[in-house]
């Protein structure tokens, strides 16, 4: 096979609050012989908030992080939904808009860039399934996670609104995700079956709608509880950060002890090529990884 | 002419009488279906040879009247227009029939749509102005000033996104995303005197746009493509260009991005939550950051990570910026 080059968008959450999930980026992408170029130049998405506030300047700043993997003549990958949707957002309203396209390139050629729309955007998710392919995971995976009921957590936003998320996740449909259900069968896991997986986990409204998004977030994690699964996996470090460390605030809105161990996507990836712990970041959880 | 393709389904049908029954059941039929078949077909056979008292709503048959919107496997849908073969092409062959909204049942298929209908009125779904009311000449829209309205007419009030909108299933009060979309479509219609009142009413903490978790389930169920959540930021962005935004912690915590960015290009977490919580509000995410902080999850402001040709990013703010808080 030929080596697989992205040109990796980070986020911000990967650096500050979950710098597990970069770690474990790095590590997974090391043993599998994908060679990942980091975006240093790259600014925060937005997270769509910032588009809420000034729908122009998001769009301007999200073109300049694209601008650097066009530089590179590489696909950028994402680690984050919300990145994903927010730069994928970007990309196609460019793409099928010359109008506006234009007048975003008079901003960058303020410093001097200029978006062509020469590069595709997806996750890293479905970079290791369609451009990798799960057969040849498979074949990597030493330590099979038999042993392991795990619950795929999906994130609204690789899957919704499908009508752009399609044009990068296969096809995936939002109402019956089976990507992240096929990662756990090819890492050798059991995956379980619960109706919250492609549900919301309320990150995005967590200051201003704290309640709604406790909720959203007990749900969740009761759900995969009932499912009987030994812990969740989840592609978004936002979801994370909501699964992971806000499980006493979701119990409290939903009046159930709800509490589960949550891996980002390439930690449950690293765990079956043989990672050890410390190289997928594992000490850094809140609810702690207890089962290596 | 095209050969007719079958194949056989199992459908679990909702059924519920709020008069007579305490809890809801399920139907089962197993029936073979064609290729040219939408559910409304379904639910008109099984009503036809099988049990007459089987109830649902229906009229058009044209997808424009909205009132046949039901769930299919958790997927809310227009009767008369999901292809059966879709559905089983995205959930295999055995399909769960339910209404919009089960505790709003009526009977079967039928809910009470009345808290849908009275969140459209709380945003006064009406063109309001002052006109003539024995015009010489016809009021005229120009066609650059009809596309603003961005489809969002296309409603047809079917309800399929307000009853999978998480948001308004835990809090009764949110306004909601149909009713969103008819705000939007009169707040920007030209000919409206009323845009200000109605961003005011979208604008309210608890009911307004703020609490919207963004889930994009509106977009995904609306069969007229309406997408309410573009509707949604775009009052967002209506809130601010007119300077009504509120200064609270929704507010502040779109706007701490901007000032974020500009100063490390990346998001600095722990600021944004301070800046929009406030120094007081602030004080109830300890306990969690807390935790963080003792599992290497908060980087510390003398080591925030900025990005690199940090020079552009705000040079770019500084030159596109287009909205002032
Ligand atoms: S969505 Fe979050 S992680 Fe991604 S760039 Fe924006 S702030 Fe950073
Ligand atoms: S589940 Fe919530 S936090 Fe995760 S991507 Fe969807 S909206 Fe964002
Ligand atoms: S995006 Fe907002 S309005 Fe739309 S369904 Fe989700 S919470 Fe409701
Ligand atoms: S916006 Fe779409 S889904 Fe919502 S009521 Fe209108 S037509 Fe139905
Ligand atoms: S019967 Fe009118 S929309 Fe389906």
């Amino acid at each position: 096979m030929e080596k697989l080059r992205y040109a990796l968008y980070t986020g911000c959450t990967a650096r500050e609050s979950t710098p597990e999930l970069l770690k474990s980026t790095l590590a997974v992408a090391e043993k599998l012989g994908i060679e990942l170029v980091l975006l240093d130049e790259a600014s925060c998405c937005g997270a769509s908030h910032l588009q809420d506030y000034d729908d122009f300047l998001s769009l301007v700043l999200n073109a300049r992080n694209i601008c650097y993997a066009e530089k590179l003549g590489l696909t950028m990958v994402t680690i984050c939904n919300t990145c994903q949707l927010n730069t994928a957002m970007t990309k196609h309203r460019l793409d099928t808009n010359p109008e506006l396209k234009a007048k975003v390139n008079v901003k960058l050629a303020e410093v001097g860039l200029e978006y062509k729309g020469t590069s595709e955007v997806t996750h890293f998710l479905y970079a290791i399934i369609q451009d990798y392919g799960l057969e040849n995971l498979s074949k990597k995976v030493n330590v099979p996670l038999s042993q392991f009921n795990i619950a795929p957590f999906y994130g609204c936003h690789n899957i919704r609104p499908s009508e752009l998320q399609n044009l990068s996740n296969g096809g995936e449909n939002p109402y019956n995700p089976t990507s992240l259900d096929d990662l756990i069968i090819a890492c050798g896991g059991n995956n379980v079956d619960y109706d919250a997986k492609n549900k919301c986990c309320g990150f995005h409204a967590e200051l201003q709608s704290p309640h709604t998004a406790a909720v959203l977030t007990g749900n969740a994690i009761s759900g995969a509880m009932d499912a009987n699964a030994d812990w969740m996996v989840t592609p978004c470090p936002l979801c994370h950060l909501k699964l992971d460390v806000q499980h006493h605030g979701a119990s409290k809105a939903i009046g159930r002890d709800v509490k589960l161990p949550v891996l980002h996507m390439p930690q449950m990836v690293g765990l079956a090529l043989g990672c050890t712990p410390a190289e997928l970041g594992l000490q850094h959880h809140v609810t702690k990884v207890n089962f290596v | 002419m095209d050969e007719i393709k079958s194949q056989q389904v199992t459908f679990k049908l909702f059924r519920f009488n709020h008069e007579t029954d305490y809890i809801p059941y399920y139907n089962t039929y197993v029936l073979d279906i064609t290729h040219e078949e939408v559910i409304l077909d379904v639910l008109n056979r099984i009503k036809w040879d099988h049990d007459g008292s089987l109830s649902y709503r229906r009229s058009c048959r044209h997808g424009i009247c909205g009132i046949c919107s039901i769930k299919v496997n958790g997927k809310a849908i227009l009767a008369c227009k999901s292809r059966l073969f879709d559905l089983i092409e995205i959930f295999g062959t055995e399909l769960t029939i339910e209404p919009l909204s089960t505790k709003r049942a009526l009977k079967d298929l039928i809910i009470d749509k009345e808290d849908f209908w009275d969140k459209h009125a709380q945003v006064k779904p009406f063109l309001v102005s002052d006109i003539d009311e024995n015009p010489m000449l016809e009021n005229l829209v120009l066609p650059d000033d009809a596309e603003k309205l961005l489809e969002a007419d296309y409603c047809i009030q079917c309800g399929a996104c307000h009853y999978s909108c998480p948001a308004l299933e835990i809090n009764d009060r949110f306004i909601g995303p149909a009713a969103f979309a008819a705000a939007f479509r009169f707040a920007a219609d030209v000919r409206d005197d009323s845009s200000l009142e109605r961003l005011h009413i979208v604008n309210e903490e608890a009911e307004g746009v703020w609490d919207c978790v963004k889930c994009m389930e509106c977009a995904e169920a609306c069969p007229k493509d309406v997408n309410p959540i573009e509707k949604i930021t775009k009052l967002h962005n209506m809130i601010f260009s007119t300077g009504i935004a509120k200064n609270n912690v929704a507010t502040r915590h779109a706007v701490g991005f901007a000032h974020s960015i500009e100063k490390h290009g990346l998001l600095d977490e722990g600021e944004l939550v301070r800046y929009s919580e406030g120094n007081i509000g602030v004080l109830k995410h300890m306990p969690e950051a807390f935790e963080m902080w003792k599992n290497g999850k908060i980087v510390m402001p003398w080591n925030m990570p900025k990005s690199k040709n940090l020079d552009e990013v705000k040079k770019l703010i500084k030159s596109s910026s287009t909205v002032k808080f």
